[in-house]
């Protein structure tokens, strides 16, 4: 069985049309048996361009709220004395507005958190809707059985080749879920338990994070999880070829390199 | 099923509502958006919380270390006398807006219907700290001045100024009436079952438990009923809201 996996995106769903004319989406061969093929529709494009862009100033406004007190702790009070954790002083560079100012920065964070969670909702509904979470993200069974083998691929920078270049891989598909299910809304959760007043609207969320101070460590924690997946995912995007993954994720076309020998 | 096409409906209906605001046009446009990013912050989270009242706790999770910020001894003149025989002569004075201004001594506050709360203080820089707090209920003095239907804010005035110079800006700040109004909003004058320290405000502060630490103003002085604080100090209806904090501070 052949997976078209990512070339059936929902656009495929239109009526046929007539048998002869193929579909705006289909596979265009390329000279030296390379295949040009529909990897990303606009929304997800667009949500992920956008996405970038405000975790960038999400990010950057963080560590200047973070500069107001750089020190975090876990449960429900800051025990002075004895802070977890203590950060030195972060250079201006950094952070947005580019020089300490608390007031700006949490206007920044807030504004570009809408932004991030409204984004992030449509990205959401779309790949739910249109199937797209499933198809290009669930493990298959044989996804699963292949980890091993993936993390040896990985190890030694070789990507798929051919028809299995059509699919994400099983740890990106792990990584991405990871990302999409885990992290991202646990950014939102801790970041909400933070605001008094969600705490009278929802107390359930506090208690279930562990108090204030420790939604705020955890928020931190989320945010190094998530900038440490983007130095991974922008290296992977690097070596596994740049411009074809930067071409895919604006133009939506994927270049598929043949197969030097035929694998299986 | 085009959900392509929606979630781009949906994305342009976000921008849409995100932007969108040239009625203040004299400020950039990025200042528009991210007063437009608190006013949506400030609906969706009163919506959410309506009257609830912000978590309670036990007397096992006081903090040891409550840490006092802002002004932690002012030096104010008027409010060094008063402090010299332990604000015996101290009068809270509230007016504006009111059909009953009022004029009443610490003893009188104390007498008047209470609310003792254990509760968590959460400052804007991220800290947080938990203590007992007991005061008179704010809603019952608005009920004794009877505020008049226009009044939309609650404006305090304090003795401290935080460059702790006799004619530096003394420390101000504004709630709407109806945050004014919730149940554990009092006046504080115990904390941790002792008379409010002076580091901590003394002889009264504001107890606003479902904002952050800058809103609840110490060492009040004066209270005023007001229909707009354009006109107060910067106008922006707060010390640090002059200096470039927002008004809302629920998040
Ligand atoms: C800021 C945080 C970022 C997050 C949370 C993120 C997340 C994601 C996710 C979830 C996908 C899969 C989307 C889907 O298939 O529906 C993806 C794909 C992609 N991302 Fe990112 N990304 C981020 C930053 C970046 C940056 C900075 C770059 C480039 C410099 C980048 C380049 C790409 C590319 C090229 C793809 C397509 C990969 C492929 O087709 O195999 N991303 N990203």
């Amino acid at each position: 069985m052949t997976d078209h996996g990512v070339a059936d995106t929902v656009d495929d769903e239109r009526p046929q049309g007539e048998a002869a004319r193929p579909h705006r989406h289909a596979d265009r061969p390329l000279t030296g048996g390379r295949i040009d093929t529909w990897r990303h529709p606009l929304t997800v494009r667009l949500t992920h361009w956008l996405n970038v862009f405000a975790m960038t100033i999400l990010v950057m406004s963080g560590i200047n709220i973070l500069m107001a007190h750089p020190h975090l702790y876990w449960g429900i009070r800051s025990t002075f004395a004895d802070p977890w954790m203590s950060f030195p002083m972060a250079p201006d560079w950094l952070m947005v507005p580019m020089r300490r100012d608390l007031g700006a920065a949490r206007g920044w964070h807030f504004l570009f958190a809408w932004i991030f969670v409204l984004n992030g909702l449509v990205y959401l509904a779309f790949i739910t809707i249109s199937g797209r979470l499933q198809r290009m993200m669930e493990p298959t069974r044989a996804d699963l059985a292949d980890i091993p083998h993936s993390i040896v691929e990985h190890a030694r920078l070789k990507f798929p080749k051919g028809e299995e270049a059509r699919r994400y891989n099983v740890l990106q598909k792990l990584t991405y879920l990871l990302v999409l299910l885990v992290l991202l809304p646990m950014m939102l959760a801790t970041g909400l338990a933070m605001s008094p007043m969600m705490n009278a609207a929802l107390p359930e969320l506090l208690w279930i994070l562990g108090g204030r101070q420790s939604a705020r460590t955890l928020h931190f924690l989320a945010a190094s999880g998530l900038v440490g997946f983007v130095f991974v995912h922008v290296a992977l995007v690097v070596v596994a070829g740049f411009t074809n993954n930067m071409r895919s994720m604006i133009t939506g076309w994927f270049v598929i390199e043949p197969e030097k020998e035929d694998a299986e | 099923m085009i959900p392509e096409r929606r979630g781009l409906i949906l994305g342009a209906g976000a921008a849409l509502a995100l932007g969108g605001c040239d009625r203040v046009a004299r400020t950039s446009g990025l200042q528009c958006s991210l007063k437009k990013a608190e006013q949506v912050s400030q609906r969706s989270q009163r919506a959410l919380a309506r009257d609830r009242l912000a978590p309670e706790y036990e007397e096992k999770d006081i903090s040891s270390d409550f840490r006092a910020n802002g002004s932690v001894d002012p030096q104010a003149s008027d409010y060094l006398a008063l402090k010299a025989n332990g604000f015996r002569d101290y009068r809270l004075i509230l007016d504006g807006l009111v059909e009953n201004p009022l004029s009443l001594s610490m003893t009188e506050i104390r007498a008047r219907p209470s609310r003792t709360q254990i509760t968590k203080h959460d400052c804007v820089e991220g800290w947080s700290a938990i203590a007992k707090w007991k005061g008179a209920r704010l809603s019952r003095i608005l009920d004794e001045a009877r505020v008049k239907p226009e009044a939309r804010f609650v404006v305090f005035y304090c003795f401290d100024a935080l460059d702790q110079t006799e004619d530096g800006d003394r420390y101000y700040e504004s709630i709407d009436v109806p945050e004014a109004r919730h149940e554990q909003t009092i006046l504080a004058y115990e904390m941790n079952d002792q008379t409010l320290p002076i580091a901590n405000g003394a002889p009264l502060r504001l107890r606003l438990e479902r904002q952050l630490g800058y809103k609840m103003a110490k060492y009040i002085k004066r209270i005023e009923l007001v229909e707009s604080f354009d006109h107060i100090a910067g106008g922006k209806g707060g010390y640090w809201e002059d200096r470039g904090y927002s008004w809302y501070a629920g998040i």
